[in-house]
């Protein structure tokens, strides 16, 4: 190439363009014709698809359930007049917490929270039933407890006014509140739950699920205790549940496989459920159903602590015909105890 | 490495760039008129929006895709890098609007002195750069917003919603059956003329001064192998290049690569042979970069993350949204509505119903002029999918008959829904008013209908019975065409009235949960046996 004679003859010396200039600058030019090319053709989306109608993939929740025992009871019912003492001897029946709590476990538990109540109205996880289990953890040896909930009121407001913000400061529990990030879609072979919207940041690290929930009167659903808990773990458009009540419940118990679920039959909230408001609507039952099987330990609650006909409270049958767990609490593995 | 043109191939060429602009505004104008259920066929109506490198680029940003033909702006992206922005003074159909009334209108015709004046070039064009930057700050952000100012969005929907029916109105029946109507056309109206009109000021003022698609092109242009070059040894220093520079680019001192539209006038004009368009001149005698200073561009950064931030903030695509944002069939769920939607109103245009509006404020400062459905004035077509077949940036996706009415290898999924119909029964007139009626069970599309009636005899106020039926909704069934809203008798606001709830594109805002058996369908099986 013989571009140093023309750069000579080329009149103005301004002009000249040297080789250096001339591959840079063809090569910038290139470069970006090139990438321009290549960056449509990795981004090309060359097929239309139907909005609302992609196919959905969530992720699937891992079972957090405790090895079967032949010899311990699955359920244990425990009389007191005190929230610690009669948790304790609730799951000093069921063997310990240490059967469900090891060394290093990072435990979340699930309380009720739904509704912006104080404690006297039996509508939210009672404080004492929170600081009791959560001191059984640690005395198990658990190395972090979290505390989490999405409610339907304010988050803040129900986390406080319930007490459990104290309680969480108390014991330095972990609080998660229901944030922006805090969700993920999970998928469920449930009878209608398929695609939904879940509280899943707790669940990064929890190793262990325990269940703390008021037996509570229900207007639609007839009863909110340790099964319906789990509503608490959803975010999306709940409020469609509603049509489908009975099933959608049901399905939490596949959804759901906890290490244990806690029925907190001291105080129980009897009628104008689920939020309550009146004293009177709380009737003092001074019980504690502990088990595996949330099932047994509802329709413990349903018959023994609300008082009400099994035969009604579709859900549980649902979810018993299923074979989710044993509506007949009285068949499995169980222990009654006065603390 | 040098191209000259002698006196009679310049001639050619500024001729050459007539026939190519009277070609492409010709080939606008014909897709515009085309873009009708009658004359559709297959013709690429939005091919226009399909090569503008500025859609595709921002769309890029904010879906992470470039949506099919979106590709064929790779054909106008190579010859911007190449030669510049001949795209301004060759092909754009805005810029040779401008152009046109600009020579019909403006300075092109005053004195030698004026014109060379007016196309001196001015700081105030580096404002298109400012626009351009916010606009890509908001799509960022999440929000596309070129269509305000991008020239080809501009140009369609001045056309759609102001120029056809203006031509119908005056000449009815020569473009639409009926009149069209489009809500806010005044507004889309006086814009146009306003830009227009600035040419008697500023020559080219839309495209020197706001147009965001120049300024990419000029963003582009700085890197161009090819552009005019002056010989200083030549040059007189009369300015008569000036005399007609379109992109007021300064080719009688150091060229303004990122604003020359590569009209060639100037190489013409110049009476000392003195200008050529040259491959690789000299960096030296160029302005290679846009003048758009630092302070600027982080204004114009702020102005359009800002923007993003207000509008989203207000909540109107979120918990705040209305109940009249009820979307063209096929389209995305409302965020990435915005942040496909150019407000080209393409779809707009070949609505064979005319329901399709501009929206103002109803979905937000974002959704200005995006496409929404108004039963009063139309009704979707149950098998009709023009929208989503001219939509270039898959705001509304490309969906078949099959897939919207959820027939064939669809009827697992169902329909596309786009809202619900809801009876106020208290405008009803049989349920109100004592009148039989129900023309919405009549025109209910779907099949079993979605509107059914249940036969009841009341006594009238004069004590006579009457036996009427009174007509229901089944949610479950209702795809929210709005025909029924639309046939109502009670035409100021009807007796059944379609709202968003239920669309389908969008998951938070579904009336029924999925995957359920609903009462209302169980209600039907019944009433079917």
């Amino acid at each position: 190439m013989s571009s140093s004679d023309q750069k000579n003859s080329s009149p103005p010396p301004e002009d000249a363009v040297s080789r250096r200039e001339f591959l840079l600058r063809l090569g910038i030019t290139g470069a970006l014709i090139a990438g321009s090319g290549l960056a449509a053709r990795k981004l090309w989306q060359p097929k239309h698809f139907v909005p609302g109608f992609e196919e959905q993939r969530g992720m699937q929740l891992r079972s957090y359930a405790p090895e079967i025992s032949k010899v311990l009871p699955s359920l244990a019912v425990a009389h007191g007049t005190e929230h610690e003492k009669t948790i304790r001897a609730a799951l000093a029946a069921l063997g310990g917490m240490e059967r469900f709590i090891q060394n290093g476990d990072v435990v979340m538990i699930k309380p009720n929270v739904a509704f912006d109540r104080p404690p006297a109205l039996a509508a939210t996880t009672h404080p004492d039933a929170l600081r009791a289990v959560a001191k059984l953890c640690f005395e198990a040896g658990a190395h972090k407890v979290i505390v989490a909930d999405n409610p339907i009121n304010s988050p803040t407001g129900c986390f406080l006014k319930s007490g459990l913000t104290a309680v969480v400061a108390e014991m330095n529990l972990e609080l998660m509140y229901p944030e922006t990030n805090s969700f993920a879609p999970l998928s469920l072979a449930g009878e209608v739950l398929k695609e939904w919207t879940f509280f899943n940041s707790p669940f990064k690290q929890a190793t262990k699920v325990i269940g703390l929930a008021p037996c509570k009167d229900h207007n639609l659903c007839h009863a909110s205790m340790t099964t319906k808990n789990w509503y608490g773990l959803l975010g999306g458009r709940r409020n469609q549940f509603h049509q489908h009540i009975h099933s959608i419940v049901s399905d939490f118990a596949l959804m759901m496989k906890p290490t244990l679920v806690i029925l907190d039959g001291m105080s129980v909230l009897m009628s104008n459920g689920p939020t309550g408001g009146r004293l009177s609507d709380v009737k003092v039952m001074n019980t504690i159903v502990a088990g595996t099987d949330m099932i047994a330990v509802d329709s413990y609650g349903y018959s023994k602590l609300l008082e009400r006909d099994i035969a009604e409270l579709t859900y549980l049958h649902k979810a018993n015909d299923r074979g989710l767990g044993n509506i007949n609490w009285k068949d499995t593995l169980h222990k009654e105890v006065t603390a | 490495m040098k191209l000259k043109f002698n006196p009679q191939d310049l001639l050619k060429l500024r001729n050459v760039r007539r026939v190519a602009q009277v070609f492409f505004f010709t080939l606008f104008l014909f897709f515009v008129f085309v873009t009708d259920l009658r004359y559709l066929k297959g013709y690429p109506v939005s091919l226009f929006l399909e090569l503008d490198p500025l859609v595709a680029f921002a769309t890029a940003i904010t879906t992470h895709t470039v949506y099919m033909g979106l590709m064929w702006s790779l054909l106008l992206i190579l010859p911007t890098l190449l030669f510049g922005r001949i795209f301004c003074n060759w092909i754009c159909p805005y810029g040779i609007l401008h152009h046109v009334t600009g020579w019909l209108l403006g300075k092109s015709r005053a004195e030698e002195r004026e014109r060379i004046e007016a196309n001196r070039y001015k700081k105030l064009y580096a404002l298109k750069y400012v626009i351009l930057i916010a606009m890509i700050a908001a799509a960022i952000g999440g929000t596309l917003q070129i269509g305000w100012l991008d020239p080809i969005c501009l140009f369609h929907r001045s056309m759609s919603t102001v120029i056809l029916p203006l031509i119908n109105l005056f000449m009815p029946s020569n473009i639409y059956v009926r009149q069209y109507f489009h809500v806010g056309a005044w507004v889309i109206g006086f814009i146009l003329l306003f830009l227009v009109g600035m040419n008697l000021i500023i020559p080219r003022f839309f495209c020197r001064v706001l147009c965001p698609l120049g300024a990419f092109l000029g963003t582009l242009s700085s890197v161009a192998l090819w552009r005019i070059d002056r010989d200083t040894t030549k040059c007189v220093d009369c300015d008569l290049c000036l005399k007609s520079c379109e992109g007021a680019s300064d080719p009688q001192t150091q060229l303004r690569k990122s604003e020359c539209f590569v009209c060639f006038n100037c190489i013409e004009d110049c009476p000392e042979d003195a200008l050529s368009f040259k491959f690789m001149p000299s960096l030296k005698r160029e302005v290679t970069a846009p003048a758009v200073t630092g302070r600027r561009a982080f204004i114009g950064t702020l102005i359009g993350l800002g923007f993003y931030a207000f509008a989203r903030t207000s909540g109107a695509s979120d918990r705040n949204y209305d109940k009249k944002v009820i979307r063209p069939p096929g389209s995305v769920e409302e965020k990435d509505f915005l942040d496909r939607c150019i407000k080209c109103d393409q779809c707009i245009r070949t609505c064979p119903t005319n329901v399709l509006q501009p929206a103002l404020m109803e979905s937000g400062l974002e959704g200005i002029w995006t496409p929404i459905l108004n039963m009063k004035i139309g009704f979707c077509e149950v098998n009709c999918t023009l929208c989503g077949q001219v939509c270039p940036t898959g705001a509304i996706q490309r969906v078949t008959i099959e897939e919207k009415t959820g027939t064939g290898p669809f009827a697992k999924e169902g329909p596309i829904k786009l809202g619900t119909a809801f009876f106020d029964r208290g405008r009803c007139l049989p349920w109100a008013m004592e009148t039989p009626c129900v023309v919405c069970e009549e025109v209910c599309p779907v099949s079993p209908k979605a509107i059914f009636s249940r036969e009841v005899t009341i006594t009238k106020r004069d004590g006579t019975p009457i036996t009427l039926r009174q007509p229901y909704m089944d949610p479950a069934l209702c795809i929210g065409c709005g025909i029924c809203e639309h046939e109502c008798p009670v035409t100021d606001e009807a007796a059944v009235r379609v709202t968003a709830v239920g669309e389908t594109r969008s998951r938070d805002r579904r009336l029924l949960m999925d995957g359920g058996v609903t009462s209302a369908v169980t209600d039907l099986e019944k009433r079917q046996r």
